[in-house]
């Protein structure tokens, strides 16, 4: 059996520590401590309700810890939430593109609330459209890109200020499996460019053996595991999978997690990729 | 791993005030662009005034019944109807950011280091150009009707920014009422609740001298009876500001600021 990691160095890209967040009389996250060191793609494992959102939501300064705190880039999200927005990057689980804008535009928005001067912003979303393959549809209107496409875009647009941290949550779900493998190599690309720590939720076991170098595994409000993905087979024993792993770990509780709001988000975003 | 990547140059070169007016513009400017795209919902805006005007306005003049300090009814009327107008458009705006909200636009704006304040007063400058777009067509009815329209400089530039102030009065607590609620439902609700009160609990449509006291007493509580008030002052021939145009907008500036200041602290709570 994997035990979660000791954590904590300066050098990590991600360090939680005693993280806890509590609505009402449930505690969705329990003194959770964990360390992301840089240049990682880590993958955060576990049943709906597991309190994986709710960690990406308080790492990226969306929600605030009931107490522990933690820092991203070095930077407290308790005490420095504006530093920290200035360093990271996130996709939500939830199609974030404006379908009304063109794909130029949302890269432009987006340049424009980072801050990117002129220079930077012609540059760069010129350099981001081609990376993610979206320049010949750059003056579409994003409602009419397929699913892959606004998935490139989103991760263009969290990527265009150079973020240390990049935060993906469920970037694949609903999406075909060429459109998956599309994300797949531009998640690759981001980190073998520009070193780029990706902390991101997957349900699906497969995309987590391919591209995570380390997994968490989380289950109500508390670390299992963690370890790269060999570690984790290995400690079930030879020839067991991650699905094996998730399933050891997760126990029949699958079946029971998750509130209706995630459900029902996960399944909208399936739905409008369709 | 990698070792840690230089911290990347881009948001630090700019000074505060201008990254503070790019990210608000950025706010509006996603806005706009929409409504450049489709702009059929500024035309279905159009029909409610174009009615107040013509047929509520035309009857009513010809009552003679309500007494508007020399000025013919429908001129006294046409300020009213602009600034309901404006009320009508951004009492509902905050309906676009739980909208927003569940299509996760709205946490993508809040991840960003664009400050809160820039996020809200973006949106309000959004509701603005709306209200000016809301301005002119009530200037092109007004004018079929006959209605003694100003239009030298001053007075222009006067009910631009007097509309201005109101759609951002009101979109801004449209988005508070929109932060505590977070259901679209409920804030229908509340939109319909909170419309009719205003408009007839001001001086849009009557002065404020034949109301009884109780109610003259809500009229001058009420920010859109501010509103009013400087656009009578400003748009029509013979018109003039009861309360003086000053205190107009100082009344509603202060007002916007603390509706500001209010939705700042609020706004993330919409994605909570």
């Amino acid at each position: 059996m994997t035990k979660p990691a000791p954590t904590s160095g300066p050098e990590a890209a991600i360090d939680v520590i005693k993280l806890t967040r509590r609505f009402a009389e449930m505690v969705a996250l329990n003194e959770l401590t964990l360390s992301v060191p840089y240049g990682v793609i880590f993958g955060l494992l576990g049943p709906n309700g597991a309190g994986k959102s709710t960690l990406i939501k308080m790492l990226t300064t969306l929600l605030p810890p009931s107490s522990g705190t933690a820092l991203v880039a070095g930077l407290d999200i308790v005490s420095q939430p504006k530093h920290v927005r200035r360093h990271i990057g996130y996709v939500s689980q939830m199609l974030s593109a404006d379908g009304d804008l063109t794909g130029y535009e949302n890269l432009l928005i987006s340049a424009k609330l980072y801050g990117l001067t002129r220079r930077q912003r012609n540059e760069r979303i010129a350099q981001a459209l081609q990376f993610m393959e979206l320049a010949d549809a750059q003056h579409k209107m994003v409602r009419h890109y397929s699913g892959g496409m606004i998935r490139r875009l989103e991760i263009a647009q969290s990527m265009l200020h150079r973020p240390q941290v990049l935060f993906l949550d469920e970037p694949t779900v609903g999406l075909d499996p060429s459109a998956r493998h599309s994300v797949w190599q531009r998640i690759l690309q981001l980190r073998k460019e520009f070193g780029t720590t990706v902390l991101m939720t997957t349900h699906d076991m497969g995309e987590a053996d391919y591209l995570c170098d380390l997994i968490g595994f989380l289950h109500r409000g508390a670390l299992l595991a963690n370890g790269s993905p060999a570690e984790l087979k290995q400690a079930l024993g030879s020839g067991a999978s991650l699905d094996d792993v998730f399933v050891h770990y997760a126990g029949m509780s699958v079946a029971e997690g998750g509130d209706l709001r995630d459900v029902a988000q996960t399944r909208i975003t399936a739905r409008r990729l369709e | 791993m990698l070792p840690k990547p230089e911290l990347p140059p881009a948001v630090w070169n700019s000074s505060a005030a201008p990254l503070f007016l790019q990210q608000m513009s950025a706010v509006a400017e996603a806005d706009i662009r929409k409504l450049i795209h489709d702009p059929v919902e500024l035309l279905t805006r159009m029909v409610q005034p174009v009615l107040w005007l013509t047929i509520f306005g035309q009857v009513f003049a010809r009552t003679r019944a309500i007494p508007t300090g020399g000025v013919p009814y429908l001129d006294f009327m046409a300020p009213g109807i602009l600034a309901q107008s404006v009320l009508f458009g951004a009492i509902f705006f905050g309906i676009s950011l739980i909208w927003e909200r569940d299509l996760g636009i709205v946490h993508k704006f809040l991840v960003s280091p664009a400050p809160r304040t820039a996020l809200v007063l973006g949106r309000a400058v959004s509701s603005s150009v709306r209200a000016i777009f809301q301005a002119v067509m009530v200037y092109v009815v007004a004018l079929l009707l006959g209605i003694h329209l100003r239009f030298s400089g001053d007075a222009l530039l006067g009910v631009v920014l007097s509309v201005s102030l109101g759609a951002s009065v009101f979109s801004t607590f449209s988005l508070i009422a929109a932060c505590l609620v977070k259901s679209r439902e409920r804030f229908m609700g509340i939109g319909q609740v909170l419309t009719m009160p205003l408009f007839f609990a001001s001086n849009a449509i009557y002065p404020l001298e034949i109301m009884p006291a109780w109610l003259r007493w809500l009229s001058r509580v009420n920010p859109l009876s501010y509103q009013v008030d400087a656009l009578r002052g400003l748009m029509i021939e013979g018109g003039h500001s009861g309360f003086g145009l000053g205190f107009d907008f100082l009344v509603q500036g202060m007002i916007l600021t603390i509706l500001v200041a209010i939705a700042a602290k609020l706004y993330p709570n919409i994605v909570t």
